[in-house]
């Protein structure tokens, strides 16, 4: 690996618990800045719960505790004085879309506005930046002022997307974004995905290995609340990754 | 294959059991939703029809006469409005702010659990307790007297658990997905309050609030200790007659007076004194009814 890569998120023993199971043991990688740095595994295996220590929005929930030091820009997340600038800067999608109760433009100006952006022009232009980023303009931008809730599933998973790139996050992550979303537009986004890389630092957290494999650099295989490896692409999909598990996880012959 | 297709789609006893209980379920619930209608109806009619003789405008706005035995009702009307305004006016704010407390921003701790117990524990405190409590605090402790000021704190320590618990509820309602989507993208706790929690759950809180109207205007003991009395003349038509520290009549003390303390008062008295009363609080729910329907209109999921 090449060292001279920025480290983007650095993870060390991280470890989460809830009250009556560990849903991560003790994990360590970093990302690097402007990869897509996939991460693969079945259900149950800690991947959204290593998203929400990284935004620290896991302090909403009571029962779960977090360990160890995961640093974003070299600061660690859980001394930030200003937890908004950090949820600010990583943007979230979760698997299920949703639209905030208020007008498409609202949905995704709510973030900006929250950050104290009120000129109408600028919000004007990052509304519809952010729209066609998510590859929903073109079916919205005649009825902006319609209610976000009434889209369809798939749009409103797009909608979300678009609100997590309105406050010009630095790191996006995407936590399954296609389950509700038909094929075509899972494409379309995985384009707009590949564009964002240079600007942005990507986690794809995905139950499908072969998008891990058409859109990352890297890839990491958590499983049961452990990291099996992480590496280049090259290697995790190729014939011989280091672990065999990760082989067979990757080609589907699994238990 | 085919005999198979046929024979799912025939009529089996099974069926016929799943039928006949499917239709006795429906009846029973319909009957006793037609239990529940008929003696409404009843005793609203039998009031109308009692009452009728002494109904008029004038019933409204002139003041009791000869002992109360003749006269309308106006000084008990002004009375019960100024009760119900002021306790409202007093908790309500109190109960919705605290709702949004304990609903937005309390964690989930005992000292939080107890709180809750005990909002649920006081709205079912009964009223004639509240009224002694609110004889010692404000009417003696406090220095109140006994004042309309001292009468409608009274209701509103007595509506404040209520509010409050709708409130919850009205909150509640609201999808905790909403509220963690605003925190993911950088939103305070206020900002989510703000702009999603309380735009949607508004129609509950009122609705919560509005009916505890009905409840401040029908409570007799409460105020019957702290502020109310018998009689009180005041200036007919006057909306300001009563000063916050007199003394007033309210509607259901005066009922409970003119059909069980004064003798030979006309029947057609006190059952006009109860339609009224019966009126105020529907028009009342009527508000809340309309505001209702007009803030459902606009929820947006």
């Amino acid at each position: 690996m090449s060292d001279a890569k920025k480290k983007k998120i650095e993870i060390n023993n991280l470890v989460v618990k809830y009250e009556d199971k560990t849903a991560l043991k003790g994990i360590s990688f970093d990302v690097y800045e402007n990869e897509i740095l996939g991460v693969i595994g079945p259900a149950q295996s800690g991947k959204t719960s290593m998203l929400k220590v990284i935004n620290r929005t896991i302090e909403f929930i009571p029962e779960a505790k977090a360990e160890g030091v995961v640093k974003v820009d070299g600061e660690d997340v859980m001394k930030m004085k200003n937890v908004y600038e950090l949820r600010r800067k990583v943007g979230m999608v979760f698997p299920l879309p949703v639209g905030l109760p208020l007008s498409i433009y609202d949905n995704v100006a709510f973030a900006p506005r929250a950050a104290g952006i009120r000129n109408k022009t600028d919000l004007d232009e990052l509304v519809e930046r952010c729209l066609k980023q998510s590859a929903l303009w073109d079916e919205v931008k005649d009825r902006l002022d319609s209610l976000g809730t009434k889209l369809s599933g798939g749009q409103q998973q797009r909608l979300t997307i678009a609100r997590a790139l309105s406050h010009q996050p630095e790191i996006l992550c995407l936590d399954e974004f296609s389950i509700a979303v038909d094929p075509v537009t899972t494409m379309r986004i995985e384009d707009v995905l590949k564009e964002l890389r240079s600007e942005m630092t990507i986690i794809l957290v995905t139950n499908l290995v072969q998008q891990a494999r058409r859109l990352a650099n890297r890839t990491a295989f958590i499983f049961n609340g452990d990291l099996i490896e992480i590496d280049d692409n090259d290697v995790i999909f190729s014939e011989k990754p280091a672990q065999k598990m990760t082989y067979d996880y990757v080609n589907g012959n699994f238990g | 294959m085919s005999n198979t297709t046929q024979a799912m789609y025939t009529e089996t006893p099974f069926v016929r059991t799943k039928r006949r209980y499917q239709g006795l379920a429906k009846y029973i619930f319909m009957s006793m939703t037609l239990l529940m209608i008929l003696p409404l109806i009843l005793i609203v009619g039998y009031l109308f029809v009692k009452a009728a003789p002494v109904l008029s405008l004038d019933f409204i706005f002139t003041n009791p006469i000869r002992g109360m035995r003749d006269g309308g009702i106006w000084a008990a009307l002004l009375g019960t409005i100024y009760l119900v305004v002021i306790s409202l006016v007093t908790s309500a704010p109190i109960g919705v702010l605290a709702a949004v407390y304990l609903n937005e921003y309390a964690k989930d701790n005992w000292f939080t659990r107890i709180i809750n117990l005990a909002v649920v524990n006081l709205a079912g405190v009964p009223s004639i307790v509240h009224a002694l409590f609110g004889l010692g605090a404000f009417v003696l402790f406090a220095g109140m007297g006994r004042s309309i000021i001292a009468a409608s704190l009274t209701l509103g320590i007595m509506t404040l658990p209520v509010i409050i618990a709708s409130t919850k509820e009205a909150l509640g309602a609201v999808p905790i997905a909403f509220r963690e989507a605003c925190w993911n993208v950088g939103a305070t706790r206020w900002q989510t309050i703000r702009s999603i929690v309380l735009p949607n759950s508004i129609s509950g809180i009122l609705t919560g609030i509005i009916l505890q109207v009905s409840r401040a205007a029908g409570e007799t003991a409460p105020i019957m200790f702290t502020g109310a009395v018998f009689f009180k003349a005041i200036p007919e038509g006057d909306l300001l007659a009563y000063g916050i520290f007199d003394q007033c009549m309210a509607l259901s003390m005066h009922l409970f007076t003119i059909s069980t303390q004064v003798p030979n008062v006309p029947t057609a008295l006190p059952y006009g004194t109860a339609v009224v009363l019966l009126g105020t609080v529907l028009l009342v729910n009527a508000v809340a009814i309309v505001l209702r329907v007009y803030l459902r209109s606009r929820k947006k999921w």
